[in-house]
């Protein structure tokens, strides 16, 4: 055989990830005491999603590679994961994420009008985001505070908006940066840090994930193989 | 009839700005029925709850003593709190979160205490940043405070507390789906059987799932007894309760209400509650116990806001929301947006919920935009028939989990109740009211 | 998650307990926790489904299963393919309300489905196509538009993804999660989004893609070396065995216009659970190559030219006797038949041995164990294995050369039945799911197992106390059974075999798999094709008195192997006498052979070479005579798989030309040679291997035909067989393609009434009158000398050289889409030493040997011992080749590495 081949990675696993190289600083630092809190490491994967847009605005594929290698899954299963969530965006997104409500309160009350006037005023259609990189517009399933329908969130913090005036306000005022101290960038979801039992012994989640597996096993064992789900 | 005046139980704090606070909740009598918990055993715990006859404030409203009962032993069992409320014109929890969250903490350790579960974690809707925000300060207060963390104000207690942020899926708010988001997948709700987490939960552990409404009615169930909770409302429904009010009333909003003492007439009329359909207008239609519940019109306004009362009249209470449609509304807009909700809400693994809920949703736009046909309200009810044989209430299902006979309710109520308005817009080609 | 277990043998299914239910009115018994889908298909009632395939768990979301079942709960639309079956139960499968829904369910289906049936592949064998002529509405309700997507993605060099077509059952990411324990596909989306989908710049790269391929219910998910190839209802297809590897997983063949264009994997409980890997399945195809040999050729002026069988043969037949005339028997050596049918190695065995004279015959290209410590130690089935309490890996990566042992293995590790304990040089596919794992430098295998079962010292890559301890503990419960294979071909065999004799002897119930790779090795071996070794798994010595009356004629002394039958071609005096008459079957020892420049010179002194071969390759240079054969697939006869299990190989295509099947050109061979065997037809061979091989008697066509597809282990004796037979799931679409819906109504297959063969008895007991007994197989490893190797000094690294699964064997090169994963390999060096020469990831060192030298790549690897370097064989290596740096003069391969 004469065509060049390429070099492979070595296909035999090693078994544990590969260590991160994307996500660093003080966001691996929390990725690291996430993972502590919780029985089984992949219940931390989407928290560290939460975590990635906090770093890169978006979930990039870099990171997804990286939280895969955390919580011990492929990145195709992080991707997967990641694009059943709405909040989880896989491609980029502008500085604010502007998601208007038009589920049934809010429709009762004019939004879709008013998610048309912002479509209009911003020069976008749903999921776009304005040239300048922003604003992204999304059109929201409820968002849970119908009684000040239309409901708007600006990287799901509420802001009140409810006409068309209003949210000219609103796009002029975030452009200016004037709620900034409200509104952190997209992706930055939880400002407030754990500052206890965050230490979770670590000897207690090794008992605890001993003593889950042992139940399962008894459990696997009693219902047979074929138990299913 | 009216308004009764009973104690308000999970809003009994929200008159101050600083609710959310520590401070405000210790000089308010915060963390006393945590401290009267500890003092008794977790059975007697359990027991009050059971006396109090709490039904599951979440939607299905399962008493919560029964299912605490039904947890296995184990060694390792859970406590998940859902706050994914993502119901449409759902938004009770949302206050609860943002306005008391020491309430809920305060409750979410009660029953961790009463259950004995190695570890608890509340599940907050993504969406709820201030929420989560509030929520994870109190629990950094509480565990400041003692009474979270080891050896709970000194009572050999220990139990962590987590908050876990979801990412946007209504869908995860069926206990089920929230389990399997909780361990880092898709939201898929499991296949049953085992039909309670309380067999099989989280990481295959005995899991206890509650509201976080239901939650935050422990602290004062534990202080006053379950006996007192009990006599306030009517047969099982017992207590007071959340109701969301949204849609074209004047004073859209959330009221703490004593089950079955109040009609869906005086939330929606009474001047210190719904204070009336807006600029004078008259009922069409109401739902009442989110969109998942098929619809009433102005004939069942007189119900009594009970959950078996609701049940024999052929919807449901569900999560306690309720929206009002004026004269003005137009119905098959209205079921369509519903059924949309749906179709973008599917998780997608069943078949007919996947497909029946995209494709009903198709056909309601086409009438909506005045392509509809004469047959299509005959196939909307058969492909609704095939989501749930029989599309009565209750529902049957052909899917895993009550997502799937959900979609249907909308749209055979709006057909049942207004078929006039359906055939108006297949015959003028479009909507009449513009 | 579990893959569900096979039923138990007999007697265990006896003692199972049985519950009762009513399945559309009548009474029906079924096994405790069987699903109900399954229990009704049992008994006939055929209930449609998409996502439940019998060899995973159920998930239950395509909803197609629908029964109506009363129960506590009242009567309800329940997915029969989740519900276990309660007593009490009564289910009905064909109410108006199961009719509506499950029409409900092929309607939903339809609506975003392409319909584009006439140009997809799956067309004519596509149970949604199917079943909606059985089961479906008439007319399409649906007006809307459907959904669209970018047509056909390539996924992988072999799979294509359409996902208009997709009915997301989740089969494909079920198996690629649960079987293949790789989730490279992975679905995407929500709700009407959801779709499968791989991660950008991560194909699926997996070695078990092609099942996904099998089991997808619709044409999702198409094969690119399959696609548009042919129509279902043009193929033809026979059942056979995949001779890619040893394992011997059972296949449909199914071809065209006599052009291979698919395999399919068949469900048989043994052996591979339906599965095939991608090798297997795709190179396949290399059967239907351009340059096949078609016509037999003779050197002539230094050329190959085309002659006539007759001539050739004669050609063939002169130089050997005259090479043996001139010096001895032994002068003669036969290499190479792991390749062949079991009746092609025992015609061949029997030329050599009893009508040639010459006992240096070697199945094994000197990249194997010694054979009569593989045939001497307790043989376990592969069922075995999966199911022991304790598996020893003494081997190589089984998923790099067993693919389907591997997910057999990793399955009983993932459901807790199994503890794997590996003793390796190097972490393998199945370390992730070892109980511990142990390191051992090249050299030290014995040494290691001696740490495991006598508490001697640990050599020095195997401190890690822990997983010491757990070795030793979970060795002493037992019981173990030993998968003993060739960890590396820089490292001697007889090193292993060493240590396996180490472990047979420190644990006497344990059972050995023998882990060696090539299609059928152990036929060829049990047949004779290995010095000191007679038919039957005998020993030479044992079997004399019989085959002398069997045959005429055996070996006076035991002959040599592969490598030393090599090197006294290639003229080394301390082989003793030359060799200089060479017959190859099927082998290439320029590419198999681990010394690659020992065969070279080997090739280029022996004085008269013959091959045999179906297609061209380096030995051909050096060929005098070639003899053109038949391929898989062109053949019938049999085939031994690595338990001894010995099946049918179909027949499906006439062989190119004038290629003969392998038995019949050794008995052309053998009458050229002046000696006629008397066979007519294969079968005629078989009822010979039947009568002269202890190991195969009473394994007559009559038992082979009633056990079908499961074949049966050899020996008989010492198993039981037929009763315990039971019939793979019939689930039409398990395996779409394969199950005709007609299958299903087909009875089980009888299993066998009395003794095994008894009706020949009789008649063969004539037959046999006046021979001396039967001799027995062997029963215990005859004891090897094992070489002595140095210490490493102090500034040599030991290198490991492991089998890949896509190399630049034969059949890889001349299928493209397989061809093109051949990838170049790296060196794996421990990262500290690689951190003492002062080299990052990816720089370049030099590899020198006494006589060699190569510079290649250097990544990390921390599964490595210090010290220890390793590599994969016979890929391309950057500077060179792997085998340059292997000299079999020594037992491990000793080498400096240094900044180039
Ligand atoms: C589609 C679906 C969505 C649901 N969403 C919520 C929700 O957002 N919040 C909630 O508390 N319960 C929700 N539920 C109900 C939960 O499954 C579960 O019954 C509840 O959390 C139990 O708590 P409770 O007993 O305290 O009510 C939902 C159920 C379904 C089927
Ligand atoms: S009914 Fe719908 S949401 Fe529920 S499990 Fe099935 S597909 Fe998912
Ligand atoms: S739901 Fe049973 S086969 Fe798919």
């Amino acid at each position: 055989m004469s065509e060049p081949t390429p070099v492979a990675a070595p296909r035999r696993s090693s078994g544990a990830g590969p260590a991160p190289t994307h996500l660093t600083g003080d966001i691996l630092h929390r990725a690291r005491q996430l993972l502590a809190l919780y029985p089984e490491p992949r219940s931390a994967l989407v928290p560290l999603c939460h975590l990635a847009q906090e770093q890169d605005g978006w979930l990039t594929p870099e990171a997804m590679v990286d939280i895969a290698g955390l919580v011990g899954v492929t990145p195709g299963e992080v991707l997967g994961t990641a694009t059943f969530y709405d909040m989880l965006h896989t491609e980029p997104v502008g500085r604010y994420v502007v998601s208007v409500c038009t589920n049934i309160a809010c429709l009762l009350d004019g939004a879709v009008e008013l998610l048309e006037h912002a479509e209009d005023s911003l020069g976008i259609g749903v999921g776009g985001t304005t040239a300048d990189g922003t604003i992204t517009l999304e059109e929201a399933e409820c968002l849970a505070d119908c009684d000040r329908a239309p409901c708007v969130q600006v990287n799901h913090r509420y802001v009140v908006a409810r006409t068309s005036e209003a949210f000219d306000q609103l796009v002029a005022d975030l452009r200016a940066g004037a709620r900034d101290g409200e509104i952190p960038p997209h992706g930055t979801l939880v400002r407030v840090r754990r500052t206890a039992g965050i230490e979770a012994d670590p000897a207690a989640v090794a008992e605890e994930r001993r003593l889950s597996a042992e139940a399962r096993a008894a459990r696997d064992a009693a219902s047979g193989p074929e138990g299913g789900a | 009839m009216a308004v009764t005046e009973a104690p308000r139980i999970v809003t009994s704090r929200l008159g101050f700005e600083d609710a959310h606070t520590l401070g405000r909740y210790l000089a308010t009598g915060g963390y006393e029925g945590l401290r009267k918990a500890l003092a008794m055993t977790p059975e007697a715990v359990a027991a009050e709850v059971d006396a109090a006859s709490l039904l599951g404030r979440g939607g299905a409203g399962f008493p919560a003593g029964r299912k605490w009962a039904m947890l296995r032993r184990s060694p390792v069992t859970y406590l998940v709190v859902n706050g994914d409320e993502s119901e449409p014109a759902t938004f009770k929890d949302h206050l609860l979160v943002e306005r008391d969250p020491h309430q809920l903490v305060e409750g979410v350790l009660i029953a961790a205490y009463a259950l004995q579960v190695t570890r608890a974690f509340i599940f907050l809707r993504g969406e709820f940043a201030l929420g989560l925000e509030r929520v994870q300060a109190a629990l950094n207060e509480a565990y400041a405070h003692g009474a979270v963390g080891r050896d709970i104000f000194g009572s050999g207690f220990s139990v962590d507390v987590v908050v876990h942020p979801g990412a946007g899926a209504y869908i995860c708010g069926e206990e089920t789906a929230l389990l399997e988001s909780l361990e880092g997948k898709r939201g898929f709700p499991r296949i049953k059987p085992p039909y309670f987490p309380a067999a099989i939960g989280l990481y295959g552990a005995p899991t206890v799932v509650n509201n976080v409404e239901t939650m935050s009615n422990l602290p004062w169930i534990v202080v006053h007894g379950g006996a007192a909770f009990a006599a306030l409302g009517e047969g099982r429904s017992t207590g007071t309760r959340l109701f969301a009010l949204a849609g074209h009333v004047n004073r859209p909003g959330v009221y703490e209400l004593e089950m079955v003492k109040t009609t869906f007439a005086d939330l929606i009329h009474a001047p210190v509650l719904g204070a009336g359909i807006r600029h004078g207008r008259q009922l069409k239609a109401f739902i009442p116990g989110g969109v998942s519940a098929p619809w009433f019109g102005p004939d069942q306004v007189d119900l009594p806001l009970g959950q078996d009362e609701v049940a024999q009249a052929g919807s449901m209470l569900g999560s306690g929301s309720i929206v009002v449609m004026d004269d003005r509304t137009c119905v098959v807009r209205a079921a369509w947006r519903i059924t949309r909700f749906f179709s973008r809400e599917s998780c997608g693994q069943c078949t007919p919920c996947r497909e029946g809920s995209g494709w009903l949703e198709r056909i309601m736009e086409r009438i909506e935009t005045g392509r509809g046909r004469e047959d299509d309200l005959d196939l909307l009810l058969d492909a609704c028939d095939n989501i749930s044989p029989g599309v009565a209430w209750p529902p049957q299902q052909t899917t895993i989990c009550v997502l799937g006979p959900s979609i249907p309710s909308s749209i055979s109520s709006a057909i049942s109740m207004f078929r006039d308005e359906f055939l108006v817009h297949i015959k003028e080609g479009g909507c009449p009211h513009g | 998650m579990a893959e569900p277990t096979p039923a138990a043998d007999a007697a265990g299914a006896a003692e199972e307990e049985t519950v009762t239910f009513t399945l559309d009115g009548r009474e029906v018994a079924a096994r405790k926790g069987e699903l109900l889908i399954a229990a009704a298909e049992r008994v006939g009632t055929f209930i449609p489904r998409f996502c439940y395939h019998p060899r995973m768990a159920s998930v239950g979301v395509c909803r197609m299963c629908l029964v109506e079942v009363s129960g506590p709960r009242g009567a309800s639309l329940q997915p029969s393919c989740f519900l276990e079956v309660q007593p009490g139960m009564t289910v009905v499968t064909e109410s108006d309300k199961v009719k509506k829904a499950q029409d409900g369910v092929l309607e939903f289906l339809l609506i975003n489905h392409p319909l584009d049936c006439p140009v997809c592949d799956k067309g004519g064998e596509c149970p949604l196509q199917d079943q909606t002529l059985a089961y479906g509405p008439g007319e399409t309700r649906f007006v809307e538009e459907k959904r669209h997507f970018e047509k056909p993605l390539p996924i992988s060099e072999l799979v294509l993804l359409d996902r208009e077509r997709c009915i997301q059952c989740s089969r494909c990411t079920r198996f690629a999660a649960d079987v293949a324990g790789e989730a490279q596909i992975d679905f995407v989306g929500r709700g009407e989004l959801l779709q499968i989908g791989t991660f950008p710049e991560l194909p699926f790269t997996s070695y078990f893609s092609g099942n996904t391929v099998q089991i997808c219910p619709v044409g999702a998910l198409t094969a690119a070396p399959y696609r548009f190839t042919a129509r279902p209802w043009d193929l033809d297809q026979v059942e056979s065995t995949c001779t890619t590897c040893a394992l011997g997983c059972r296949v449909a063949v199914q071809s065209s216009a006599n052009r291979l264009t698919r395999l399919l994997g068949i469900d048989v409980d043994p052996v591979n659970h339906g599965w095939l890997c991608d090798k297997g399945r795709f190179v396949a195809e290399a059967v239907n190559r351009d340059d096949r040999l078609t016509e037999p050729l003779v050197r002539k002026g230094g050329e190959l030219v085309p002659v006539s069988w007759h001539e050739a043969l004669e050609t063939a037949a002169d130089g050997l006797v005259r090479v043996r005339d001139a010096a001895g028997a032994a002068a003669v050596a036969v290499v190479g038949g792991a390749r062949l049918t079991n009746e092609g190695a025992y015609v061949w065995s029997r030329v050599a041995k009893g009508v040639l004279g010459t006992d240096s015959v070697d199945a094994q290209v000197g990249d194997g164990l010694p054979a009569e410590v593989v045939l001497g130690l307790p043989r376990a089935t592969i069922d075995e294995a999966a199911s022991a309490p304790t598996v020893v890996l003494l081997a190589g990566d089984v998923r790099e050369e067993l693919p389907v042992l591997f997910l057999r293995l990793r399955a009983a590790a993932v459901s807790g039945g199994s503890r794997l304990v590996e003793l390796s040089p190097q972490a393998t596919s199945l370390t992730p799911y070892a109980a511990c794992s142990l390191r051992y430098g090249p050299g030290d295998a014995a040494a290691l197992v001696r740490a495991v079962t006598t508490g001697a010292p640990a050599p020095a890559a195997a401190q890690d106390p822990a997983a010491l301890a757990e070795a030793r503990r979970l060795v002493g419960e037992g019981p173990v059974v030993v998968v003993l294979g060739r960890p590396s071909l820089a490292e001697d065999g007889e090193l292993v075999a060493d240590a396996a004799q180490e472990l047979a002897r420190a644990l006497p119930d344990a059972r050995f798999l023998p882990a060696l790779r090539r299609g059928n090795v152990l036929g060829a071996l049990d047949l004779g094709l290995a010095p000191g070794i007679l038919p039957g798994r005998v020993a030479l010595d044992e079997g004399r008195a019989f085959f002398e009356a069997a045959w005429g004629a055996v070996p006076a002394t035991r002959g040599r192997g592969t490598a030393e039958i090599l090197a006294a071609a290639a003229g080394d005096q301390a082989e003793g006498p030359g060799v200089d008459a060479l017959v190859l079957l099927g082998a290439d020892p320029l590419t198999d052979f681990p010394d690659r420049r020992l065969a070279g010179r080997a090739l280029e002194a022996t004085g008269f070479l013959v091959v045999v071969a179906s297609a061209p390759g380096g030995a051909l240079d050096h060929a005098d005579v070639v003899l053109p054969a038949a391929e898989a697939h062109e053949r019938a006869g049999t085939t031994t798989n690595i338990e001894g299990r010995i099946t049918r190989l179909g027949q499906k295509l006439v062989p190119p030309g004038q290629a003969w099947p392998d038995w019949m050109i050794a008995a052309e061979l053998a009458v050229h040679l002046g000696c006629d065997l008397g066979y007519d037809a294969v079968a005629g061979v078989w009822d010979e291997i039947e009568r002269v091989s202890a190991l195969h008697r009473g394994i007559t066509p009559a038992v082979l035909d009633a056990l079908g597809d499961d074949g049966v282990v050899a020996p008989l004796s010492s198993r039981p067989v037929g009763l315990s037979h039971r019939r793979a799931p019939l689930d039409p679409i398990a395996v779409p393609g394969v199950e005709s819906v007609e299958r299903q109504g087909a009875p089980p297959r009888a299993g066998l009434a009395g003794p095994p063969g008894a009706g020949t008895t009789g008649v063969r007991a004539e037959a046999d009158a006046g021979w001396p007994t039967l001799p027995a197989p062997l029963v215990a490893p005859v004891e090897i000398e094992v070489p002595h190797v140095a210490p490493p000094d102090s500034y040599s690294v030991r290198l490991v050289a492991a089998r890949t699964l896509y190399d630049r064997g034969a059949a890889v090169g001349a299928v493209d889409a397989v061809r093109s994963l051949v990838a170049e390999a790296p060196l794996r060096v421990n990262p500290h030493d690689l951190d003492d020469l002062g080299i990052g990831a990816g720089g370049a060192v030099r590899l020198r040997s006494a006589t060699a030298q190569v510079v290649v790549t250097a990544v990390p690897d921390p599964s490595l011992p210090r010290r220890v370097v390793a590599t994969e064989f016979n890929v391309p290596f950057a500077g060179g080749a792997v085998a340059d740096l292997i000299d079999r003069t020594f037992p491990v391969v000793d080498l400096r590495m240094e900044t180039p």
